[in-house]
């Protein structure tokens, strides 16, 4: 019996390019991931479960002449050996011979080797938690002599990604990426708080802290007040903020504004680039180098849509303002969607994203001492569209939603179901702080490198009351 | 019948397996499983009957999780060797170790018969893997080709989802399956822009996800020619449709719509761990908590909502679940009352005494072999009248009110009790008789409220198997395919929204 043998990712790498090269392929992009990770769970103040993966992803972007064009077969495997290598690339070179030619075909992006190509990947393991393990034992005992029940979860994991390609690029790049979300409840239940936070190593979080922060967030449950549906001021923490404009992010797509069926298209064709969304000097801005968000500075794509194309893996990406000073300044495309509708640029897109105020500062503690009436929300959840025309969304208040008398917050309320779109709330927003690292409670463990301010929106659309608690 | 796939079995699944279990023991586990998986998956989708990507994807790995000094402990990885295997069941061990400090509650699990090295397989024809890559494309093409050659349709998308996973598990009570299961999921959605105004809308087909082949795209199961020629007709008529005047309204809610409320209102609210709180930092807790059992009304009287792995063509359907628990169907709800939950072996075995039953009903699911099993869903389905009404009688019985057809938005709150929900097309009811369809529509209620307002299910003929591939749970994050089987039914006196309101304008 042969033993098959684990390729490191450089030799798949190589080793996937010369056997498609041999199997008559034009041209080759081949994508190999090492993933490690780890997380724990707790639920009523114990540890429920708890895991340490590792992953392998290849993805072998073979190419043929089709024609006057060049169709494009992709083939995605958990792993490969040095004996299943060959089948994986000749799959892709055959689903590339079996198809028409590609719409969105380019040159592949022509590079070179990039720093660290020879490195082995990185990764990391259950002792990312050596410190915070202890405390996290810690923190769910103390809740339980004190009569409040802890559940959460913590996530930590290291991609390294390598790209080749048969036009010479050779680019490692490896990314940790990790998160704690934190939800406390009242001994009866009734009351519910939560905290989260992204970090990229564990270093800064602290289960004691979190857990105090959820006791005090429990303490202004003390008195609860029901406060009927309705347009009402209402101040969104930046994980609120960023639970909504991370659903705006993903509607920048510029093909389906050039198709009329986005909030971004205009009436009779085109985008509404170069339009004002905002009077405020509102910017969306993603970059891969944000500090503390950074996150892979070249496109990578293992599938064609919207504004990817497997065709431009590999390509650089660079700081990209989305909104600039309240003007919707670019939308996301590939190579081919920029030409296709004539965008100003190609802008890809970048897993980042920071939403700022010109001029704003403080924080929410400084909207709340500013705000008469009003709500003070913790997160939101359960966001869906329910008019892609306006980017109505619908959805819910999670785990803490208080009242804001005089200054203070004096009770915690009942929940409600919202119908807003994040469009016009950039628009009607009265105050704003200062923008900082945000964890989304709805899209937070997909898409945690977020930055945004905390926003009081003086008539937020209340539709119902929740009973939820 | 389809046989096991060759290249699954020609996998050393039983070597790896006894190496990691043995392994698992001899470092003192109580309990030890392995799952041997692969799930292989294509994901084809069409732009204006362009091909914009076609993706063929392979998941191949192991897991072994164990029992170890009262604790879990889990682990993964893709290299498929007896080294590998054993290094897995050491990790798991060792994970265990390390969480036992903060673990307070013993795992126990519920008994279940040994199955010593049975195999099943899913109800289908076709295997989608066995189809060329240009047949599906090209009948992805047809189809998008005739939406868009229909007047007012200006941009078409086509989207087909085909997966086919092959399972080996063996646990140290002895007992050991191999499985296989296929699924597709196909949709087309027929846009319409007005050049003018720059209003846009949609109408994407019913079809279901469901378990079963290829053969499922070409006419079986699902009459795709009658659903293709009749859309742009519909996306005309909802353009030209007035705005809905808010209000309470009698609804006739289609299974094409129906089976997304039951999945969130009622599939959800019965999982055991969402009310034991399991799933309070992330999906949610439920209303219908344990001390509710059998006295909480969930709804009217003629409400009989079932749970099962067994439908054929269901996409939770299977012979064993992911602690070697046999497919069984159960009651949740009956005449109207809470009678049971969904669960897996550990709450079985803790809850046993409230439960009335020493056996797990087999929920346990893993969506790959990186991820731990949790409790995930059964089909939960709604069951018909059994000499009940048509949907046209039922729509006879309402004055004034709306026949909702087809899902779209959905939403619902963190212990299942306000929930939100659209459709593809809204039909205006005037005295027993369908009167065009409206816009803006959304129904807004609270889940026992709603199934509280079902005034009648519609009989055998209206039954239709609903379902979802991405039903989404646990942390990390994992992806359930689900089906819900349900009549047409009549609800009284329901909450209906204007979107266009609601968003201020």
């Amino acid at each position: 019996m042969t033993i098959a043998i684990q390729l490191t990712p450089q030799d798949t790498v190589e080793q996937a390019l010369e056997l498609a090269a041999a199997a008559g392929a034009e041209g080759c992009v081949v994508l190999v991931a090492e993933t490690s990770s780890a997380n724990l769970r707790w639920a009523n103040n114990t540890l429920t479960t708890n895991g340490a993966m590792r992953g392998t992803s290849v993805t072998v972007i073979a190419t043929v002449g089709a024609g006057e064009g060049t169709a494009v077969g992709v083939v995605s495997r958990s792993s490969v050996t040095d004996t299943t290598l060959r089948d994986v690339v000749d799959a892709a070179v055959a689903a590339a011979r079996d198809s028409e030619p590609a719409e969105d075909a380019r040159p592949l992006v022509a590079g070179t080797v990039g720093p660290g190509w020879d490195d082995e990947a990185d990764e990391t393991s259950v002792n990312v938690y050596a410190k915070f393990a202890p405390a996290l034992g810690e923190a769910l005992s103390r809740a339980g002599r004190e009569g409040r029940w802890l559940y959460g979860f913590a996530d930590h994991e290291v991609v390294t990604l390598y790209v080749g390609s048969s036009a010479g690029m050779r680019l490692r790049h490896s990314l940790p990426r990790g998160f704690v979300s934190a939800t406390g409840k009242s001994c009866d239940l009734s009351q519910s708080a939560w905290a989260g936070a992204a970090t990229r190593d564990f270093s800064d979080i602290d289960p004691l802290a979190l857990d105090a922060e959820l006791t005090r967030r429990l303490g202004w449950a003390t008195r609860t007040v029901s406060v009927d549906a309705g347009r009402h001021p209402t101040i969104l923490p930046p994980a609120a903020v960023a639970d909504l404009t991370t659903y705006l992010f993903w509607t920048l797509d510029g093909r389906d504004a050039a198709d009329g069926k986005s909030p971004f298209s205009k009436p009779g064709g085109g985008s509404r680039i170069g339009e004002v969304l905002s009077p405020h000097p509102v910017s969306l801005r993603s970059d891969p180098q944000l500090p503390g968000l950074e996150t892979f500075p070249f496109a990578v794509a293992r599938s064609s849509g919207g504004a990817s194309s497997v065709f431009d893996n590999g390509l650089t990406l660079t700081a990209t303002d989305w909104i600039r000073g309240g003007k919707l300044e670019n939308l996301m495309h590939s190579r081919f969607t920029a030409d296709l509708t004539g965008a100003p640029a190609v802008t890809p897109a970048i897993d980042n994203y920071v939403l700022s105020v010109d001029g704003a500062s403080g924080s929410v503690d400084d909207l709340v001492a500013g705000l008469d009436h009003g709500l003070l929300l913790t997160c939101l959840w359960y966001i869906r569209v329910v008019d892609p025309q306006t980017l109505l969304v619908t959805g819910l208040t999670r785990d803490g939603v208080y009242l804001v008398e005089n200054g203070e917050v004096t009770a915690a309320v009942n929940n409600f179901r919202f119908n807003e779109s994040p469009i016009d709330l950039l628009s009607r927003f009265t105050a704003a702080g200062a923008t900082v690292p945000s964890f989304s409670r709805e899209w937070g463990d997909d898409f945690s490198r977020t930055a945004t301010p905390p926003l009081l929106v003086p008539d937020f659309n209340m539709s119902t009351q929740s009973q939820a608690s | 019948m389809p046989d096991l796939d060759e290249s699954f079995l020609a996998l050393p699944r039983h070597e790896l397996a006894a190496a990691a279990l043995q392994r698992a023991k001899d470092l003192g586990a109580s309990f030890a499983e392995f799952r041997l998986e692969r799930i292989r998956s294509e994901s084809i989708s069409l732009r204006d009957g362009v091909l914009e990507n076609a993706g063929d994807d392979e998941d191949l790995g192991l897991a072994v999780r164990v029992i170890h000094d009262g604790t879990w402990g889990f682990a993964a990885a893709v290299a498929l060797t007896v080294d590998s295997a054993v290094q897995v069941a050491e990790q798991a061990v060792n994970l265990a170790q390390v969480s036992r400090p903060i673990n307070t509650e013993p795992i126990e699990l519920a008994d279940e018969p040994v199955y010593d090295d049975v195999t099943w397989i899913s109800s289908y024809e076709v295997d989608p893997f066995n189809v060329p890559r240009a047949e599906k494309v090209a009948l992805l093409a047809d189809y998008s080709r005739r939406l868009l050659a229909a007047d007012g349709v200006t941009h078409v998308t086509a989207h087909v989802t085909s997966v086919h996973e092959c399972k080996f598990y063996a646990n140290s009570e002895g007992t050991s399956y191999t499985q296989q299961r296929v699924r597709v999921g196909p949709s087309l959605q027929a846009v319409a822009v007005d050049a003018e105004t720059g209003r846009f809308d949609t109408m994407r087909t019913c079809a279901p996800p469901a378990g079963r082949g290829w053969e499922y795209l070409t006419g079986t199961g699902w009459d795709w020619d009658t659903e293709l020629a009749s859309i742009p007709g519909w996306l005309a008529e909802k353009m030209a449709a007035p705005s809905v005047e808010p209000g309470r309204y009698d609804v006739v809610v289609d299974p094409t719509n129906l089976w997304l409320t039951i999945h969130e209102s009622i599939g959800h609210a019965t999982e055991l761990d969402r009310a034991l709180g399991y799933e309070a930092n992330y999906a949610g807790t439920s209303f219908a908590t344990l001390d509710q059992l059998g006295t909480l009304k969930y709804g009217s009287p003629i409400m009989h909502v079932t749970g099962d792995r067994t439908a054929e063509h269901g996409l939770s359907t299977v012979g064993y679940d992911d602690e070697g628990v046999a497919g069984q169907q159960w009651d949740l709800v009956k005449d109207g009352i809470l009678v049971g939950y969904q669960v897996d072996r550990r709450m079985a075995k803790v809850n046993e005494d409230v439960l009335g039953t020493p056996r797990s009903n087999g929920c346990a699911y893993a969506d790959s072999s990186g991820h731990i099993p949790i409790q995930r869903m059964a089909n939960v389905s709604l069951q018909p009248a059994p000499d009940g009404p048509s949907t046209e009688e039922l729509i006879s019985r309402v004055k004034n009110g709306i026949y909702i057809v087809g899902d779209k938005s959905w939403s619902i709150d963190m212990q299942r009790y306000n929930f939100q929900f659209t459709g593809q097309r809204f039909f205006k009811i005037t005295d027993g008789k369908l009167d065009g369809q409206l816009r803006d529509v959304a129904y807004q209620a609270t889940t026992t409220e709603f199934w509280g307002s079902m005034e009648a299910v519609g009989g055998p003929q209206t039954y239709l198997l609903g379902g979802a591939l991405n039903c989404g749970k646990a942390q990390p994050s994992q992806s359930g395919a689900v089906t819900h089987g349900c009549p047409s039914a009549l609800f009284r006196d329901v909450n209906i929204l204007n979107t266009t309101q609601e968003a201020g304008r």
